[in-house]
């Protein structure tokens, strides 16, 4: 597979090399018929989903239902067992181990829980990371890093550690190395599960006015109805399975 | 007290766990007002684009001066029509500082439409399920429009919209611990 370039990219750049909303449309994300065990535990159970470039899916449902795990097929961090898992024409499930860990430090674009940033790193320099992983510059990787700090309301702290920042600065740091590098695709994994309310709903206005701006798709996995409501739309995985909640204006 | 607010000829409000009386006094409360500025305010403050009607509003200072909570001032004629400022008396201010302490009453919901509506489904062995599901999606796809409002709105929109929010995530929760329930409730019904 030819490597896609991926330059550093800033929140106030309007270049034409990203796929803005609405110009570019067609399924980007697709999953058919997934099926995924944890030894004698099914995790997926024929799950199908598809997903439009540019939007924000949220995924829903109760613990171990198997978002998560849905999430992390789509994302190609785990092969199903059986079923197909696309991205942008691809076919994840056949890729090589190399091949889709290029794909995500590529293409893909990565917000968990609890940030997991590197506690050894300044929070520029662990936004920077993706871009330094994928050969970017140091000069370039920070100077890209930096121009989110002011977006994201974190200007001043560029040189912290994350044991220097509050759960709220911290996870907006995540959400700035999750899309300096210009994801297509953004996963987030109960982005604010971590945080109180006032903290989640900053951290969601702040990644639906970033990628909205820039065309991102997102899956959003999250139990929490405020935050889905950031969606577009809403899939909910029960039992392995994804039922797409329709219709319904009383 | 709040209660005596609520019977008979005093006015309710279009949200009607909102008592207009007692609205009007807090209100009034701030300084003298004709008639005309407290239906300014409360449509800006709680009217939220169902304005009270000008004879509710005179009807109800009327009523409130009947009862001692108010006070009519002196006829002003100026170029226009005659108007009265109302003041709140002390007893109208004795009652909007209890009706301030006291709490809303927090069973509001005791003849929902939605609880009728899953115990009538599984006693007539319809698809409750289906239902939940259906309302699911309504209460999202309204979470999704409050949210929405959010962006846009000044901060009373977003602290009316946070509480509608809030209200609906309670009923959503409330349908997914029903979801993972009907069975044992379906038992319980039929017998």
């Amino acid at each position: 597979m030819d490597r896609p370039h991926r330059g550093p990219t800033g929140p106030d750049l309007a270049s034409g090399a990203h796929v803005t909303a609405g110009t570019v449309t067609g399924k980007i994300i697709e999953a058919r018929d997934l099926y995924l065990s944890f030894g004698e535990t099914p995790a997926l159970r024929g799950a199908s989903l598809v997903v439009e470039r540019g939007e924000i899916v949220a995924v829903m449902g109760p613990s171990g239902s198997g978002k998560s795990t849905l999430l992390h097929c789509l994302a190609g961090i785990l092969v199903p067992d059986r079923g197909e898992a696309w991205f942008a024409g691809q076919r994840l499930d056949r890729l090589s181990d190399d091949r889709r860990s290029a794909l995500r430090r590529d293409q893909f674009g990565f917000v968990f829980q609890s940030g997991q940033l590197v506690p050894e790193l300044t929070a520029e320099e662990n936004v920077a990371l993706p871009l330094l992983l994928s050969g970017t510059r140091r000069g370039p990787a920070m100077a890209a890093a930096r121009t989110w700090f002011a977006t994201l309301g974190l200007d001043g702290l560029e040189r912290r550690r994350s044991g220097e920042l509050s759960g709220g600065q911290a996870q907006r740091v995540a959400l700035a190395r999750g899309l300096v590098a210009g994801p297509q695709v953004l996963f987030a994994d109960e982005p604010t599960g971590s945080l109180d309310s006032v903290s989640g709903e900053l951290v969601m206005d702040l990644l639906t006015a970033a990628v909205r701006k820039r065309g991102t798709t997102v899956i959003l996995v999250t139990h929490d109805a405020r935050i889905a409501a950031y969606a577009d739309r809403e899939v909910i995985v029960r039992d392995g399975k994804v039922s797409t909640l329709t219709g319904a204006t009383p | 007290m709040s209660a005596n607010y609520f019977l008979g000829e005093y006015s309710w409000s279009i949200l009607l766990v909102v008592s207009v009386p007692l609205t009007l006094l807090g209100l009034l409360e701030r300084g003298p007002s004709h008639g005309y500025d407290l239906k300014r305010d409360y449509d800006a403050y709680f009217g939220r684009g169902r304005p009270l009607r000008y004879s509710q509003v005179y009807a109800t200072l009327s009523r409130l001066a009947r009862d001692g909570k108010a006070v009519a001032g002196p006829v002003e004629q100026e170029a226009g029509p005659e108007r009265r400022r109302y003041l709140i008396t002390e007893a109208g201010a004795a009652d909007v500082d209890q009706w301030l302490a006291e709490p809303a009453p927090p069973e509001l919901d005791l003849q929902s439409e939605l609880f009728a509506k899953v115990v009538l489904a599984l006693m007539l062995d319809r698809p409750a399920d289906g239902y939940l599901d259906i309302q699911r999606a309504a209460h999202l796809q309204r979470m999704r429009e409050l949210t929405d409002l959010k962006r846009l709105g000044d901060p009373l929109d977003v602290l009316l919209a946070d509480h509608i929010i809030y209200r609906l995530e309670a009923d959503l929760r409330w349908i997914d611990h029903t979801a993972a329930r009907l069975d044992l409730i379906s038992r319980a019904v039929r017998t």
